[in-house]
């Protein structure tokens, strides 16, 4: 009897409790929480935590599932994402080869301006890092002699031709007018393992990436790519404060395929802005070296994207297509 | 030396620990279950009890989702054995032989073996995780791309010595498998490739469950059909004590291969990107390649059952190495073990061994324990299991295809991808009917990609010298290992025909 009273008093407790957790609209399959990239990697990680803290706030009926797919430098997730259109059960955690890889890879047949915007979660940074045994290289210009001196035979590693990293890359070489070998793997993740392992030379991972084998000791940041130094590395210079005029950052937005209803699109706003807003998250941003100073969404984040868009298309232009996809 | 048993004394009290105890076997409960549903892996299992996590303390919680591991690493092997359709694509080679047991209705004894085996191998992955952990990590490192290369060469080497079979047509079926792998998009350039027909799904590549649900729950039971012709065959099963008793005994026959299995698994594990599926197929190749009767194998031998489930629950204690240690998942299910464990707020990487040893140990206490409580789980369970056997034939096979096209369905969510596993499946009837073997053609879709990726990278950083796979001492190895694997099935035929022709005509 007493176990049925309290059964009773906790299926009502579901039932009251249920209509003020529930917005107009809610999931009503598991979502797919798509990341563009591979496992390890800074929008891996990412997309992870959200979905660790849309479980623990219990803020969807049904749960996220994260799905990487990193082939192609994000070209399987833009194209799944776009054969999903009108589809109100996929997300899609995005990164700058959200732009790059349209771009250069036009058969694509992908507009990203047609996706449905949802939030932007934060801006991420970019590192040059190398191995702590490296103790000929203690800065910038060490660097540079260095990867002078070993010509073709420096191997940069990065996340794929098209990545943002790539981007980096080839701007680097513009700027300091030598050349490398570039390897790509499946995620950031990856890359910090190979260059832990000193099958790589050199990457620009993200903090986050790079941040467990920072602490331990394992790579050491030489130089960062913002306007202002970050509160997390305090002591490594900026490239603009050593005369390089390399400025460049990494968008983590939150979109949906083309033609998702008015309805989902609220509830996922609402969703990631309570992430956002969430302590854990801010938390997470300072340790991690990201920026997030408000989330953008609606049609913010959508000329927001076409603007970025136009920026890749100049920087791609610029630098060469076939500098980036190594041809 | 001392050290580790303080630590790991700790780390089992911790695991014998009220709360952690019921975790364990809850999660082992859930994850037999789990794993035993085609389609339903424990990627989808962790990935949706992540939530349950969060209402207790984080070793419980790693506790609970590293038992669920586990628990569907034994599930995959049931319905393998009963039904013949692949519970998770880590539990694919155990349908070579798996369900020609049941066919003879030796299903108990392979069930038993499958427990026995993962058993063996979950232990004595958890005690070299044990011992060799931190070193482990660091040796995880040495391995680069070329390393990744000679290591995936050594795998299909696995397979093309297969002595029984004709070597020509396991090498057309590799290639085969090799083609279907290779469909979808470019790894390195990103450009999309062999879209045959122009079909757009095709861009997202042929997934290998839709391959091996096709192959095995579709191809398999036409040419079961084909084959009965309608006669209903019951396969009579008996699971009293005594038979139970049997069934142990005849541990003697595959130990050694379990045993090189479970090594190996835990090796393949523990590098990154690599898992628990490739580990389990190079084990039945190891583990056919150099039996004294290879030629049985996939006609119902038990050491083709006991080497891939000892191999995949070793590969699954493994991988969690380099999540732990390196903050870089080994399969699929740690990725998201990695993630719970970001929002627990424990950072995974080199330094969590030393910043946090209570969770690192508990979780490593944990494993063992698990062990116990699935194979005591499992081997409970044989019975409940082997009668899905008793059903009549006639209504066996229609669950049977109904599970194949739920199976495809759930794991890829398209149409698409049902009909692809029906074209597949027709193919492997074919393939079958014209005597080609097409477990060559699954190892081949499931290492393809890997091997196609760390080749590439290897020849990009060596800027196209081949002879960078021989520079390196690992990877030397590995190639070396793999030429002698390729020779000695050759070898031993030549041997074979001289020795009848010494004998002269009878």
């Amino acid at each position: 009897m007493k176990y049925l009273k309290t059964l009773m008093a906790s299926a009502l407790a579901v039932v009251v409790s249920a209509p003020v957790a529930l917005a107009d609209w809610q999931p009503r399959k598991p979502v797919e929480f798509i990341i563009m990239a591979g496992t390890g990697g800074g929008a891996d990680q990412i997309a992870r935590l959200l979905q660790g803290l849309i479980e623990q706030k219990g803020l969807s009926s049904r749960p996220f599932i994260p799905i990487n797919k990193p082939g192609g430098s994000g070209a399987e997730a833009l194209r799944y994402m776009q054969d999903k259109a009108g589809d109100d059960h996929t997300v899609m955690m995005t990164l700058n080869s959200f732009y790059t890889t349209p771009i250069i890879q036009e058969d694509l047949g992908v507009d990203v301006t047609q996706f449905t915007p949802i939030g932007l979660m934060a801006m991420d940074t970019f590192l040059l890092w190398v191995h702590t045994d490296r103790d000929d290289i203690t800065d910038l210009d060490s660097y540079v002699d260095a990867v002078k001196g070993a010509g073709l035979d420096w191997k940069v590693g990065g996340t794929g031709s098209g990545q943002e990293d790539s981007v980096l890359t080839a701007m680097m070489e513009a700027a300091f007018d030598y050349e490398v070998t570039y390897i790509p793997f499946p995620g950031g993740g990856t890359v910090a393992k190979n260059l832990i392992g000193k099958q790589i030379d050199s990457t620009v991972n993200n903090p986050s990436e790079q941040l467990a084998f920072y602490e331990a000791g394992d790579s050491k940041p030489l130089v960062q790519f913002t306007g202002e130094r970050m509160a997390a590395f305090p002591d490594v210079p900026t490239a603009k404060e050593l005369g390089v005029n390399i400025e460049y950052y990494m968008q983590r937005s939150v979109n949906g395929p083309p033609g998702m209803s008015a309805e989902a699109v609220e509830f996922y706003t609402n969703l990631f802005q309570t992430l956002f807003d969430s302590a854990e998250w801010q938390e997470f941003c300072v340790s991690d070296g990201l920026t997030c100073d408000g989330m953008l969404n609606g049609a913010d984040l959508a000329n927001f994207h076409a603007s970025q868009v136009e920026a890749h298309k100049k920087l791609i232009a610029q630098v060469g297509a076939g500098a980036i996809t190594g041809e | 030396m001392l050290d580790i048993a303080t630590l790991l004394g700790a780390g089992l009290l911790q695991a014998f620990e009220p709360l952690n105890l019921m975790m364990i076997f809850i999660g082992c409960l859930a994850g037999l279950f789990i794993g035993a549903m085609p389609g339903l892996g424990s990627v989808n299992g962790v990935a949706i009890l992540l939530p349950v996590t969060f209402l207790v303390p984080p070793t419980a919680a790693i506790i609970f989702l590293a038992a669920l591991y586990y628990g569907a690493m034994y599930g995959g092997a049931v319905s393998s054995i009963t039904l013949g359709i692949p519970g998770a694509s880590t539990a694919v080679a155990t349908v070579f032989d798996g369900r020609p047991m049941a066919q003879q209705g030796k299903a108990d004894q392979a069930l038993t073996a499958a427990a026995v085996a993962s058993f063996i191998g979950g232990t004595i992955s958890v005690i070299l995780f044990t011992l060799f952990a931190p070193p482990l990590a660091v040796f995880a490192l040495k391995f680069g791309p070329q390393e990744e290369f000679a290591l995936m060469v050594l795998a299909f080497a696995t397979f093309i010595g297969l002595g029984g079979d004709d070597i020509p047509k396991t090498i057309f079926s590799i290639l085969l498998g090799l083609v279907m792998a290779a469909v979808g998009f470019d790894i390195i350039s990103g450009q999309p490739r062999l879209i045959f027909f122009d079909f757009v799904e095709l861009q997202r590549g042929i997934g290998f469950l839709v391959l091996a649900i096709g192959i095995y729950g579709i191809g398999e039971m036409l040419w079961t059909l084909e084959n009965s012709r309608g006669k209903v065959r019951i396969h009579a099963v008996s699971t009293t004590w005594k038979s139970f008793k049997k069934n142990l005994s005849h541990i003697r026959e595959y130990l050694p291969t379990t045993a090189l299995g479970s090594a190996l698994g835990f090796f393949v594990g523990t590098l990154p990107a690599a898992g628990a599926t490739p580990a389990s197929l190079m084990s039945y190749g190891l583990a056919k390649t150099f039996a004294k009767d290879p030629d049985s194998f996939g006609k119902g031998n038990v050491s083709g059952v006991a080497a891939p489930e000892a191999a995949n629950n070793a590969a699954s204690t493994g991988s969690m190495l380099p999540m732990i240690t390196l903050g870089i998942p080994g399969s699929p299910t740690t990725a998201i073990l990695l993630g719970g464990m970001i929002i627990w707020g424990l950072r995974p990487g080199p330094l969590l061994f030393t910043d946090r040893p209570d969770f690192v140990w508990g979780l490593i206490g944990s494993m063992y324990v698990a062990n116990f409580v699935t194979v005591a789980l499992n081997l409970a369970l044989i019975p409940l299991f082997v009668r899905v056997l008793a059903m009549p034939f006639t209504i066996l096979t229609p669950i049977i295809f109904i599970l194949c096209f739920v199976g495809v369905f759930a794991t890829t969510d398209r149409m698409f991808d049902v009909w692809l596993m029906l074209i597949l499946g027709l193919g492997g009837y074919l393939m079958r009917k014209l005597n080609y073997p097409v477990a060559p053609a699954v190892l081949a879709i499931v290492l393809g990609p890997l091997a196609e990726q760390s080749l590439r990278q290897s020849l990009i950083s060596s800027r196209g010298d081949v002879m960078t796979f021989f520079e390196r001492p690992i990877s030397l190895t590995c190639m070396l290992l793999a030429l002698a694997l390729m020779i000695y099935p050759i070898w031993l035929g030549i041997r074979r025909r001289r020795a009848g022709a010494a004998r002269g005509p009878e």
